[in-house]
């Protein structure tokens, strides 16, 4: 071993650590698929629910196709969003990279990320067929599918300042959809009336706007908060 | 400048706030009291009926001033967060999560009397109009908050993730305003012009103008005693509080 | 901060409570490079808190903590970056293969640029496990997977949260070897262990007992 003060240095660049560890998390997603499939089982189990709740009329479930499907979309990203940082904080990873010398907005971003592209995007995947089964009207197809790829990311974004804030306590489903739900307010209202509009024959851009004004905000100002929830759960635990 | 810093200082130490406290309650007391039977005696009794309502409408003495609360506490506590997080102020921990409590109670009380409301002018108990779901929305981000707060072993960890939570909110709660505001435009069908009153009669006006008062020193009140009863909690080992209760 | 030594860290009249608990109190010591430090102490005093605190996982404290006489929040960046932190929970993600793990850790920290990641599974003897994935890997395996992340680090610190469960008895002689080693390379080592450590030069303990 040489003398650690004077060893010549490998720093590695933010870039380069935030793309290690896009790539990491995605080896973890691709090693274990049930993590990806389990809220996309929930939402055909709700979509399952509606009909036989409401009745087989395909008047009436076409009615209510667009909010349906917002719903469905908006309860799957809460529930994958429980388990977003909480093996990282038992195995003791989360300390390890909280405390690297990397910028945590960024790397909190990432890691988001990676989680929005194994739940939001995936459950933005199967919307279609999920409205298909609700008998949404076909011109409302891509309105939805815009609308919930747009709306997730602010889902999984503000889902995760919740799974932050309680990812180090115990029984915290509860308080997160407490902590989370009012937060989703806006996303569902214009999600879903864009979809509306869309079964209507209006068109559907200046609700996609909208959210992605909403994208935006939540992409660029959660992470903030969600590393100040990881580091008061670090600290707790 | 400087003594006004000294104060701010001061005023966030548990122990200098429980002390000045102690001569503000009886003061918040008196003025909430005076001030609130005033306004009720003038409301209840005096007031003149209104000629579309009847009697219902002095329920307005309630549910208006709480609603202001409701809301105005929001915005203190969204303050309380960022004094807390930026200069880790232990008291404005206390007080924030007072206001978690008085505001989820005030916000409880605006709903409930809207709903009593309600039900003699609409004709039912529930109508999904833009500020009751507004207001419903504003009471669960209240609970999330308080819930939070407790949900931690250590209680300076609560704090700090209930300041969080709050800032949250107030980035949060204008856009839920305004997109309930505009959601309920939407699906508007018949049309409840009843929120949007005549020009009010000055008798019946200036009792809700006492009953605003009123309800901002109880507000004041309430958020005192809790915060004192706060304090006592956390500081019971330290060594004025034990001297306080010999 | 007038005094200005020489140490890396300095700890001036740190105090911890936690909840109404009192832990240790008025703290005062200094570690210096070449220096082993063992934290000891009753259950209870706040060792793995201590450690938190000086890793920066804890801000809840009283007092001041100086790296190179500076504040450790003013210079966070560089202490970050001379810092490497082991806890109870090893940090080592079960799907991922050992190399990935080191892939991992290099992509985050400053390392050490004359040790390949290859080289230094070799040196804890993962060579062959070098590709499986860690949730096959026994207890001990996985804590070696921890080893050789502090072996890669290029830190100067190194604060050890009872790094010897779960290792065997080779393990454990290894390891102290390699804080010594360490030691003596001109690193600094703070670190939580029931037994007393088997290394001979600058080390000494600390017992958080008195400070209670």
């Amino acid at each position: 071993m040489s003398d650690v003060s004077s060893a010549s240095l490998r720093r590695p660049s933010m870039a380069k650590a935030c793309w290690q560890l896009f790539l990491a998390e995605s080896k973890l997603l691709i090693r274990r698929p049930m993590d990806v499939f389990n809220p996309l089982l929930f939402g055909f189990l709700v979509t399952l629910m509606f009909p036989l709740g409401l009745g087989p009329d395909p008047a009436t479930l076409a009615k209510l196709a667009p909010g349906l499907v917002w719903i469905i979309a908006l309860l799957s990203c809460l529930l994958a969003t429980d388990q977003l940082f909480r093996e990282d904080f038992d195995d003791g990873s989360l300390a390890l990279w909280l405390l690297s010398p990397q910028p945590m907005y960024f790397l909190v971003m990432t890691r988001v990320f990676v989680h929005w592209l194994a739940s939001g995007f995936i459950i933005t995947l199967v919307s279609p067929i999920l409205a298909i089964m609700l008998n949404i009207p076909m011109q409302a197809i891509p309105a939805l599918f815009l609308s919930i790829l747009i709306g997730s990311v602010s889902l999984i974004f503000i889902g995760a300042i919740g799974a932050a804030l309680t990812v180090g306590l115990k029984n915290s489903s509860i308080l997160l959809t407490l902590i989370i739900l009012p937060l989703y307010v806006p996303v569902l209202i214009f999600g879903a009336a864009g979809v509306q509009a869309a079964t209507m024959d209006m068109a559907a851009g200046s609700y996609l706007a909208i959210l992605a004004a909403f994208m935006f905000l939540a992409v660029s100002l959660a992470p903030l908060a969600i590393y100040g929830g990881l580091k008061i759960n670090l600290d707790a635990g | 400048m400087k003594s006004l810093v000294q104060f701010f200082f001061k005023l966030g130490s548990p122990n200098w706030f429980y002390k000045v406290s102690s001569y503000l309650v009886p003061v918040f007391a008196l003025l909430s009291i005076g001030l609130m039977s005033w306004g009720l005696v003038a409301g209840l009794l005096y007031a003149p009926m209104d000629f579309k309502q009847g009697n219902s409408y002095r329920i307005i003495y309630i549910h208006v001033p709480s609603s202001f609360i409701a809301l105005s506490c929001y915005y203190m506590m969204a303050l309380l967060a960022a004094v807390y997080l930026i200069w880790r102020t232990k008291m404005a921990a206390i007080v924030l999560r007072s206001c978690a409590v008085i505001g989820a109670a005030m916000t409880f009380i605006a709903l409930v009397t809207g709903a009593i409301w309600g039900k003699p002018t609409w004709g039912t108990w529930w109508v999904w109009d833009a500020r009751v779901t507004s207001m419903l929305v504003l009471f669960f981000i209240y609970m999330g908050i308080f819930a939070l707060s407790k949900a931690y072993e250590r209680e300076e960890l609560g704090s700090k993730a209930a300041a969080i939570l709050a800032l949250v909110g107030t980035v949060n709660i204008p856009i839920i305003y305004w997109s309930v505001d505009w959601w309920f435009a939407l699906h508007q069908g018949a049309t409840l012009k009843l929120t949007e009153k005549s020009a009010m009669d000055s008798a019946m006006l200036f009792p809700l103008l006492v009953m605003i008062a009123a309800t901002y020193c109880l507000y004041v009140l309430l958020i005192l005693l809790h915060s004192r009863a706060e304090i006592i909690r956390s500081e019971q080992r330290k060594q004025w509080v034990k001297d306080l209760v010999k | 901060m007038t005094t200005s030594s020489k140490a890396l860290l300095t700890i001036q009249n740190l105090s911890c409570e936690r909840g109404f608990r009192q832990l240790f109190q008025q703290l005062n010591f200094e570690l210096f490079a070449g220096e082993v430090i063992r934290i000891a102490g009753p259950n209870g005093a706040g060792k793995s808190t201590l450690l938190n605190v000086l890793a920066g996982i804890s801000s809840d404290f009283d007092g001041d903590i100086l790296y190179q006489n500076q504040p450790i929040k003013d210079v966070s960046y560089e202490y970050r970056e001379n810092l490497c932190y082991l806890g109870h929970a090893k940090a080592v993600k079960t799907p991922l293969t050992p190399r990935e793990n080191l892939q991992w850790f290099c992509s985050m920290y400053p390392t050490r640029s004359d040790t390949s990641i290859d080289a230094v599974l070799e040196q804890v003897g993962l060579m062959y496990f070098k590709d499986q994935i860690c949730a096959q890997l026994s207890a001990g395996q996985k804590q070696r997977v921890a080893l050789a992340r502090l072996i890669i680090s290029a830190a100067k610190i190194w604060i050890l949260d009872e790094p010897f469960t779960a290792i065997d008895q080779s393990g454990v002689q290894q390891f102290e070897t390699l804080i010594a080693e360490f030691a003596q390379d001109g690193g600094a080592v703070l670190v939580t262990t029931h037994h007393a450590l088997n290394i001979t030069g600058n080390y000494r303990c600390l017992d958080l007992g008195d400070y209670l």
